[in-house]
């Protein structure tokens, strides 16, 4: 391994962006993420890449369509109120079938709602944001060292399957700092890029960038395409960690940032002779459906923690389809739950 | 024998579907024109709008990129930086440029991008069936104005190259006409200036073309013509507003 450094999450996630050979970066102020702006501002000049800061949101995204049709790494970065503005270009995008990262360290809603860390565009994010049938791949890392990996990680996966891949932390990823340790080697992916607009040449075709096709007999085509593409990612692509699952009184299930507090209910709960399993999972879409179906019917209940109302626990609720009670607890507007408030949770469920 | 006359080979050997006497078809042919004569078929992206030319690129023979209503200008940015040797140019109507998109295109200009926007004016949204366009004149009657546009119920249209003349990363700013074969030929020699322009590296250029929408309009193709010359051009003058001097 190479050097382990101090670093802020919002910094890694810029970095692990140009490590993964991404030069074109394009975005817009917005709390709590701009530290990505801030280090791309200053570190794109010095590998010959591009930063622009954009007039709006939707510019951004725009032009992460334009460099994406172009065949260059690409990536932007916003927070909630802002990726709602993106949802046109995502859409887009989609369609147009453009290899392209976007970053969400999500704020809570709704409207302007508040600066401080929520999980409220989970529904936003894997249930599709914009229009249209299509699908991000969703990441949810839980540490610094995770959005590293799974920065670099998107950019493959964005060019392999020529995907939109969103990482989504929350404000306290985003503004923490951790050791992170950084490889001598990244593992790039490279995938030629044959359709992309750089110009014929005169040597072949002309190539086009679109997601509009007219006829119906074509477009229906073109979202079966679609629809194919995603059942490949869904059997590839999922990933999810799981804990102290196997005899589990209760299985815990969280993503990012509340997962790290999970991790310390299971401690305390041990004390009390409770045994408490977690599934994490780090693909929010592709949603790991197995692993869930694999324990099903291990434990009394499942609880599904989060900063929302509820709204990964609908998926949990599908994957473990009755064979056991689901249930949820999640706090709102910037509030996150003690280890205390999610043990008692766990109390109240077990009747203990 | 010589051949005097013949299409270019930046514009696809394919019947287009614009409604008999919409000048969209002579502005491709320039536009092709220009890449012919300027050898830059094989190294030039074009950014299709929405509107009645959001399908272009089934006409140009360079790669295309298609674009959301408005944001051309941002698409075209991306295109550019990310390989700066193309040339990038974007094709807009008014609804397009001068309403949903006004905030791209202003900025676009505003940071000098290294882009041609080629901007087709004709007064009306013509896809969605004649609504008021930005662009569209006093007491011009449309399916959004039925009595005609009142400034005091629709405020006034907008001259967008005087407004863009006024940013200093806007260097080629020029509003031509397609009303007769002598301001057809003006277009041309403007849309080849701008393209210069870009290759240069000098900074952003925008070609306003002022253009018919007899269909919308309700009027012969000759007549909407006319109606270019007698109607439009007072209100939007032609010439250079910008970059007429620049060496390239």
């Amino acid at each position: 391994m190479g050097e382990k450094l101090l670093m802020k999450g919002n910094e890694v996630i810029a970095e692990a962006a140009i490590r993964a050979g991404c030069k074109h970066y394009f975005g817009y102020p917005i709390t709590p993420q701009t530290e990505i702006a801030h280090y791309m501002a200053k570190k794109m000049p010095e590998v010959g890449g591009t930063f622009v800061q954009a007039e709006s949101e939707i510019a951004a995204i725009n032009m992460v369509y334009g460099a994406a049709s172009a065949g260059v790494r690409v990536m932007t970065s916003s927070s909630s109120p802002g990726i709602s503005l993106k949802q046109e270009g995502i859409s887009y995008a989609a369609g147009a079938e453009l290899p392209a990262v976007i970053v969400n360290i999500v704020r809570c809603g709704p409207g302007l709602g508040g600066i401080l860390p929520a999980q409220c565009d989970y529904f936003q994010a894997v249930k599709g944001g914009g229009h249209g049938d299509y699908k991000m791949v969703v990441l949810a890392p839980s540490s610094v060292q995770e959005l590293y990996e799974l920065t670099v990680e998107a950019f493959n996966i964005s060019d392999k399957y020529r995907q939109l891949t969103m990482i989504m932390g929350d404000g306290v990823l985003g503004q923490m700092m951790e050791a992170v340790e950084f490889k001598d080697q990244e593992n790039i992916v490279n995938v030629d890029k044959p359709w992309a607009t750089t110009g014929t040449g005169m040597k072949r075709e002309h190539n086009t960038i679109q997601s509009i096709y007219i006829q119906p007999e074509v477009l229906e085509q073109h979202n079966k395409k679609l629809q194919e593409k995603y059942k490949l990612i869904e059997e590839n692509e999922v990933r999810v960690e799981s804990y102290n699952c196997e005899d589990a009184d209760i299985i815990v299930t969280a993503f990012g940032t509340t997962a790290r507090i999970v991790n310390n209910v299971i401690k305390m709960a041990e004390k009390e002779g409770i045994k408490v399993g977690l599934i994490r999972p780090i693909t929010l879409w592709p949603f790991p459906v197995k692993e869930f179906e694999k324990y099903a019917e291990v434990p009394k209940a499942f609880l599904s923690v989060e900063l929302n109302a509820g709204q990964m626990v609908e998926d949990v609720r599908l994957s473990v389809n009755g064979k056991r009670p689901v249930y949820f607890y999640g706090r709102m507007g910037g509030m996150i739950p003690s280890q205390q408030e999610i043990l008692d949770q766990i109390k109240q469920i077990l009747n203990k | 024998m010589a051949t005097v006359f013949k299409r270019p080979h930046a514009l696809i050997d394919k019947s287009m579907h614009y409604c008999p006497g919409c000048t969209h078809g002579i502005i491709h042919r320039l536009i092709a024109e220009v890449l012919d004569e300027l050898d830059i078929e094989g190294t030039t992206v074009g950014v299709s709008p929405v509107g009645c030319t959001y399908n272009n690129y089934e006409y140009f023979n360079c790669d295309m990129v298609q674009a959301a209503h408005g944001r051309a200008p941002a698409v075209a940015t991306g295109i550019k930086r990310a390989n700066p040797d193309n040339v990038v140019f974007a094709y807009q109507g008014d609804g397009d440029l001068a309403a949903i998109g006004t905030a791209e295109i202003v900025h676009a200009a505003a940071r000098g991008e290294k882009i041609t926007v080629i901007f087709v004016n004709n007064a009306i949204y013509g896809m969605t069936s004649g609504q008021m366009a930005p662009t569209t004149l006093i007491n011009q009657v449309t399916t959004t104005s039925p009595f005609g546009r009142k400034p005091e119920v629709h405020g006034f249209p907008i001259k967008v190259c005087e407004m863009l003349s006024t940013l200093e990363g806007a260097v080629f700013v020029e509003r031509v006409s397609t009303h007769d074969v002598k301001n057809i030929m003006n277009a041309k020699k403007a849309i080849k200036k701008a393209i210069q322009v870009q290759r240069a590296n000098l900074g952003f250029g925008i070609v306003e073309i002022l253009s018919s929408c007899p269909t919308n309009w309700g009027m012969n193709p000759v007549d909407a013509l006319g109606w270019i010359k007698d109607k439009m051009v007072p209100f939007y003058p032609l010439g250079n507003f910008k970059g007429k001097d620049l060496e390239v």
